[in-house]
């Protein structure tokens, strides 16, 4: 294993990357053919990786869990992508970015990666724009941009509402360039469901073939995590269904540190909840509070009217009202928080779940009337039309009613500079891993590190992995292979024939879910988290003595696929209670209640707590180890958007 | 609400298939058509039963795993919309529904209502890019981009790749797939250089995966979720 070290390399920050680029080992032209690499999940960080790597020259095999690499969840971001490009001439800069993203992260994570991301923006939009993503135009004929959640500059970059789906094409059609030159073999419908680790190094994965079940093994020089982020921890949640956790917490279970688990982001701008059958909420894009202004009536008695019926003066534009500097812009922490504030006070519209209203309204009628009908529906039409198919109501005419929800992940698997786990050889890209967003995430960042991982950073690295290193021949009967092979068939096994079958996974994963959400939602204490500990460890052994899959295992089975994610789902909700516990103060997305002020801010701990908790496996509970935080270049401030 | 339902099972894609009756009870009418069908599967576990495979991810609209025809219509009979996206209160008055997996040989059938679309993958991968590696790029805005053209671009580009359009098309023809991300480039300067080379080498893949011709049938654009125009379909004849 390698040290916990992060690797940093020193010197001026603006030169940091450019240096350490210079000291990482290459691997000449002709040569790159003789080595293999391992990518599981094929999103924007998986596939922007594929295709660079295809490109220098290196074998590379995918795996995706979806039928094409084209529907990974990247897929569904809305909003859009940041760069410094600072072509709205207000003051934006390589600088200005790292500092928002830092601070916007609540100074939770490393100066050097941030500083690197915003540097590498700039390069991911001339990239994108040559492969052909149809970002906004003006009529100039030059790029669009707008301003996104939690910024005072213009420096996103946005294709309509869809910019995600645009980015993955974008980086899919890369992919596919490499996939028909023969250098990267990609498999879909397989999911990683171990890792092979020999003398201490990543070498190989297990993969289920999902449609017939077959269990094979796959080796290489080294292996490459992109495979997203864990929000579907609480069941409900905006990512696609099929998002897991599964090769991450494979990963963790096999020496790779889980990093800020508790780092959870949820959005503020969601379509409510509706009532128990829900399988999923909707995001709706953050890009709607740039116009849109969020109200909630200012008397209980007003919450079951028509929100046409209610005047102005009985209106409470709290956001605007709490934070008059960036009102409906506050980042999402903040915003959520506040959201969930009204609702507690008794003040949310909407439907009834559990004796309270979940939801505030999204108002657009103002905006109509100043920009017009025409030139909203050109901006945010299809945001309107999403709503309205899921809702049933036109908001056009009715202010939409937005709920927050969990969107993102923070926290994952502990990478150094290099994007390289705490297992050698093995590297952890995109949402997967922990690395630039601290303890919150800004709108529109999240395609930028995927892509900045998978375009430019990770390709580096693993070459110089793979310069360094020397991979003695492994075939598919090594004693470690045959080990992985047998733990993966030994614990379908027992998700096929548990003792006492009763429950569906569906049934456990709500039960982990509305755990996690009530104890490590929008608000933690610790009374509440100590009890979801020991609720998720009943509810383990629980698990483990009822799950009923039906099927067989050697077919096409969706109840096992999900069964063998709420198995891993439960441990990860374990640990991410764990960490919330243990990191006494608020941070971010992360709000103790004993830590926050009485305006409802986080109240930071920078001496006691200004560091990243990574979590070891261990079989008796999870160890953790810090790596502090230094800030050289920066002060950590207090985050005031009054 | 109460539905009778009729769902094709199938083993695999050797074996024969047939339709099966269902009843599912006291569905809510804001469930999803996915989440009422996430119900029943709850109910045949329950009952020890195999569960009915049918893709799905996202959930709102955007990654085109999800299909089904229902009642004779891919994605149901509401425009511009995913299966993922209909709800229940659209089927107030059709207690019985007939649901089926795509139907066309080139994209045969896993098990179920799950069907195989890699064709559309290799599709892509016969031509369906830009030919530029990483690095190469120039400043984003050192080459103006009319607009119109833009824009236009764009609804091709917002082509999800579900395959309705297939499973519509009495030719199981996959024209206004191909000539969605054909006309994508075409629109663009960047991509226009091989566009006659792209599309010259996508019409030929999807011949050899066994889609049929366009003969002007139209219902792929009546179906398509994105409401992607038969348009493209002529900018593609064009380039030959």
């Amino acid at each position: 294993m390698q040290k916990f070290n992060s690797n940093v390399p020193t010197g001026p920050l603006e030169n940091r990357w450019e240096k350490h680029k210079f000291d990482l080992a290459l691997i000449a032209p002709q040569n790159r053919k003789k080595y293999n690499v391992i990518v599981i999940g094929t999103g924007l960080a998986g596939a922007s990786l594929c295709a660079t790597l295809g490109e220098a020259g290196y074998n590379i095999q995918s795996f995706c869990y979806n039928d094409s690499p084209r529907r990974a969840h990247s897929i569904a971001a809305q909003g859009g992508v940041n760069a410094s490009k600072n072509y709205q001439n207000d003051g934006d800069s390589t600088w200005r970015l790292f500092y928002d993203t830092i601070k916007g992260g609540d100074f939770r994570a490393r100066e050097s990666n941030i500083y690197r991301l915003a540097q590498l923006s700039c390069n991911i939009i001339d990239q994108a724009v040559s492969q052909g993503v149809p970002f906004a135009r003006e009529y100039s004929g030059y790029l669009a941009n707008r301003s996104f959640g939690g910024t005072q500059v213009s420096r996103t970059f946005y294709a309509r509402g869809q910019t995600g789906q645009q980015l993955l094409l974008g980086a899919y059609g890369s992919m596919s360039k490499e996939i028909a030159s023969g250098r990267v073999k990609h498999t879909s419908r397989s999911e990683m469901l171990e890792i092979i680790i020999i003398n201490g190094k990543a070498r190989g994965v297990v993969v289920r073939d999902l449609i017939t079940g077959e269990i094979s093994s796959h080796v290489a020089d080294c292996v490459v995590m992109c495979t997203g982020g864990y929000s579907n921890a609480y069941f409900l949640s905006t990512n696609a269904k099929g998002c897991n956790t599964s090769a991450t917490w494979r990963a963790h279970k096999n020496g790779a540190y889980f990093a800020n688990p508790s780092f959870t982001q949820i959005h503020p701008t969601c379509v409510p909840p509706t009532g128990d059958s829900q399988s999923k909420l909707t995001l709706m894009s953050e890009s709607l509070r740039n116009d849109g202004r969020i109200w909630a009536p200012k008397n209980i008695e007003d919450c079951d009217k028509s929100p046409n019926d209610i005047p102005e003066e009985g209106r409470d534009y709290f956001l605007e009202r709490m934070y008059p500097a960036f009102a409906n812009l506050v980042p999402r922490d903040i915003a959520s928080r506040a959201l969930k504030g009204i609702c507690d006070e008794g003040r949310g519209v909407g439907s009834i779940i559990n004796d309270q209203r979940l939801g505030v309204y999204l108002d657009f009628s103002s905006v109509i009337e100043k920009m017009g009908i025409d030139k909203v529906k050109e901006k945010y039409g299809n945001l309107f039309d999403m709503y309205k198919s899921i809702t049933g109501e036109n908001p056009y005419e009715v202010p939409m009613k937005i709920y927050p929800a969990p969107h993102y992940t923070m926290g994952g698997l502990w990478v150094d500079y290099n994007l390289m786990t705490t297992i050698d050889g093995l590297f952890a890209c995109g949402e997967a891993n922990f690395s630039d967003h601290g303890a919150n995430r800004l709108g529109a960042s999240a395609l930028m590190q995927g892509l900045a991982d998978g375009y430019f950073i990770a390709p580096q690295t693993v070459a110089n992995y793979l310069a360094r290193g020397k991979f003695e021949e492994v075939s598919n009967d090594h004693p470690e292979v045959m080990a992985s092979i047998d733990s993966v068939k030994s614990r379908i096994d027992k998700l096929m024939n548990a003792p006492k079958p009763k429950h569906s996974p569906d049934y456990f994963h709500r039960k982990v879910g509305s755990i996690l959400w009530a104890a490590c939602g929008m608000a933690r204490d610790k009374k509440a988290l100590e009890e979801a500990v020991k609720s998720i460890e009943k509810l383990k052994s629980k698990f483990w003595q009822n799950i009923k899959v039906t099927g067989s295992d050697a077919d096409f089975n969706q109840t096992l696929e999900k069964a063998g994610r709420v198995a891993d789902f439960i441990e990860l909700g374990h640990l991410m209670c764990i960490d919330a516990l243990d990191r006494e103060e608020s941070c971010g997305a992360h709000a103790r209640l004993e830590y926050l002020a009485e305006s409802g801010d986080a109240m930071r701990d920078d001496e006691n707590y200004g560091y990243v908790a990574a979590w070891e496996f261990n079989e008796n509970g999870p160890e953790l180890h810090k790596e502090e935080l230094n800030f050289e270049f920066i002060k950590p401030t207090y985050r005031d958007y009054k | 609400m109460n539905f009778t339902l009729h769902i094709w099972r199938q083993k695999n894609t050797n074996s024969d298939g047939s339709f099966v009756t269902y009843h599912v009870e006291n569905i809510d009418s804001d469930t999803s058509f996915l989440e009422m069908l996430d119900h029943l599967n709850e109910k045949l576990i329950e009952k020890g039963e195999d569960c009915v495979v049918f893709d799905y991810d996202c959930r709102e609209g955007i990654c085109g795993t999800c299909s089904l025809v229902i009642n004779g219509h891919p994605h149901g009979e509401k425009k511009a919309t995913t299966t993922c996206q209909l709800y229940m209160r659209d089927y107030a008055n059709q207690r019985e529904l007939w649901i089926e997996p795509w139907r066309a040989s080139s994209f045969p059938i896993m098990k179920d209502l799950a069907v195989k679309r890699e064709a559309f993958d290799r599709i892509i991968q016969s031509g369906g890019f830009i030919s530029v590696s990483v690095g190469s790029a120039p400043e984003a805005n050192s080459q103006l981009i009319n607009k119109d053209d833009a824009d236009c671009a764009f609804d091709s580009a917002t082509c999800i790749g579900c395959g309705a359009c297939v499973a519509v098309c009495p030719n199981a023809s996959a024209s206004l797939f191909v000539a969605a991300k054909i006309n994508h480039f075409e629109r663009l300067p960047q991509g226009k250089i091989e566009s006659k080379r792209r599309a010259e080498r996508m019409i030929n893949q999807m011949e050899e995966e066994g889609f049929g011709s366009c003969s002007n049938h139209r219902h792929c654009e009546t179906v398509c979720p994105k409401e992607i125009s038969v348009s493209n379909i002529a900018t593609m004849n064009n380039l030959l």
